[in-house]
């Protein structure tokens, strides 16, 4: 049972690769990104967790009191902003590729490289 | 772990795992936005407060805004494609 | 290679990465029990040392402030890429497109809609500066903040009104409050390198913990980022939308 998160995180990770290897258009291989990303989500929180522990924010508490880890928090804050504009970077090369020439598909889109 | 963090892990999965099996991209974004829910709610029973807002902003404002604005231009070129085909002949 | 064949190369390949990660994984400390000594270390000095309350952000913006500048920097960049590619792209259009059959249904919102942003706007903006302000002693901080005030636009971007959108928040000021985030950032790191002995320490007074002037440079901080995201976050949804509404609104 203490294993759990971890073994969530690493069923998020597969799944997702396995949607970006597996869809047939190119938006929802940008969407299963995501999934990808929050398993990375997943494993930093699971790891800073301390049993029967506060959050760490010390206004109302005292400041001796058992803290969960601020540090791997810190990581993860920013970066749930910051890979919201990394996806519109790629779904603008997505839209990018439609443009020029008209489908989605990756499949379709090799055939007209060849 | 107690049982509420044991329900949360397990919507997470839940919403993860659905995510990649929807065909349409429309819906697949609507499950995006349930998916970034759960997260917020895992990490808020994981006491992390702060990092469960910068998810619930981004995962019902951000990202949905942004993948909606993107289908809508993919859309919106398809059309204009097809009037051009249309005029063409 | 064959879709078919693909999927099964995969289905090999994914159940080996899974079973590799789940083995990896065993080795990290279990659940509940991590002993890291710098998150201990931090917990304790912290709130003596810098008279913040909210150790997340005192974090995020003093302790490790030198991070947060190169990821805030990694924001920057992805949304100059994504202006530089839907620009190209918008002037490579040989005729703006004309108006196809389901463009007058967004030009126009309900009235329900309307009113709903209407009591929206205030009470996102206020949310949004409250966060801002006080990240230093309650959850809260830049980056939630800058979400939160870019999503006030938006209200009146959904009731309807594109061109009442074009006027609150012109392509010029998004930008220029996108870069004047970014460079404030930078400059605040300045004064460390001037006033006290390294880049981004902090050089202002740290006042009382619990007051809203405390832990010295940390609000700065919050606030230049605030703007950096709220910014960033505009400039991408005003990308992407840019001819949808413009046509049909103009054609009415």
């Amino acid at each position: 049972m203490a294993f759990a998160p971890f073994a969530a995180a690493a069923w998020l990770f597969v799944i997702g690769l396995y949607g970006v290897v597996s869809s047939q258009n190119l938006v929802r291989t940008v969407l299963s990104l995501t999934v990808v990303q929050s398993s990375t989500y997943l494993v930093l929180l699971g790891v800073g967790y301390r049993h029967a522990a506060k959050a760490p924010i010390v206004a109302d508490i005292p400041t001796t009191s058992r803290l969960v880890d601020p540090v791997t928090q810190v990581l993860v804050l920013t970066d749930v902003v910051i890979e919201a504009t990394v996806i519109a970077l790629l779904l603008a090369l997505v839209v990018q590729a439609h443009k020029r020439f008209g489908t989605v598909d990756p499949a379709k889109l090799r055939a007209l490289r060849d | 772990m107690t049982a509420l963090q044991a329900v949360a892990l397990l919507l997470v999965v839940a919403a993860g795992t659905a995510i990649v099996f929807i065909s349409d991209p429309l819906r697949q974004t609507l499950v995006l936005s349930i998916f970034g829910l759960t997260l917020t709610l895992l990490f808020f029973v994981l006491q992390a407060p702060d990092v469960a807002l910068s998810q619930l902003v981004v995962g019902s404002v951000g990202m949905p805004v942004i993948i909606l604005a993107a289908l809508r231009k993919i859309a919106q070129h398809a059309s204009a494609r097809e009037r051009h085909e249309e005029d063409g002949e | 290679m064959s879709r078919r064949g693909r999927l099964l190369l995969f289905g090999c390949a994914g159940s080996g990465l899974l079973a590799v990660l789940v083995i990896g994984l065993h080795g990290l400390p279990p659940f509940g029990d991590f002993h890291g000594a710098y998150g201990l270390l931090v917990d304790r000095l912290e709130p003596g040392r810098r008279h913040a309350t909210d150790i997340v952000t005192a974090l995020n913006f003093d302790l490790r402030a030198f991070d947060t500048l190169g990821e805030e920097f990694i924001l920057f960049a992805s949304v100059t890429g994504v202006a530089l590619l839907l620009r190209h792209l918008r002037d490579e259009e040989d005729e703006p497109p004309r108006r196809s059959v389901d463009d007058h249904r967004f030009a126009g919102a309900s009235d329900a809609l309307r009113l709903l942003s209407l009591i929206l706007i205030p009470l996102l903006v206020s949310l949004g500066v409250y966060l801002a302000l006080h990240g230093a002693l309650t959850p809260g901080g830049g980056f939630q903040a800058g979400v939160v005030l870019a999503a006030g636009p938006l209200a009146i971007l959904l009731a309807g009104r594109y061109l009442a959108l074009k006027r609150v928040a012109p392509h010029w000021a998004v930008e220029a409050l996108d870069g004047i985030g970014a460079l404030a950032y930078a400059a605040i790191g300045l004064g460390g390198l001037i006033f006290a002995s390294a880049y981004l320490e902090n050089f202002l007074p740290l006042g009382t913990s619990g007051h809203l002037l405390s832990g010295g440079m940390m609000p700065l901080n919050s606030i230049a980022v605030g703007l950096e995201v709220t910014g960033a976050f505009l400039l991408t949804w005003t990308e992407f939308l840019d001819q949808d509404l413009l046509v049909a609104r103009g054609e009415l």
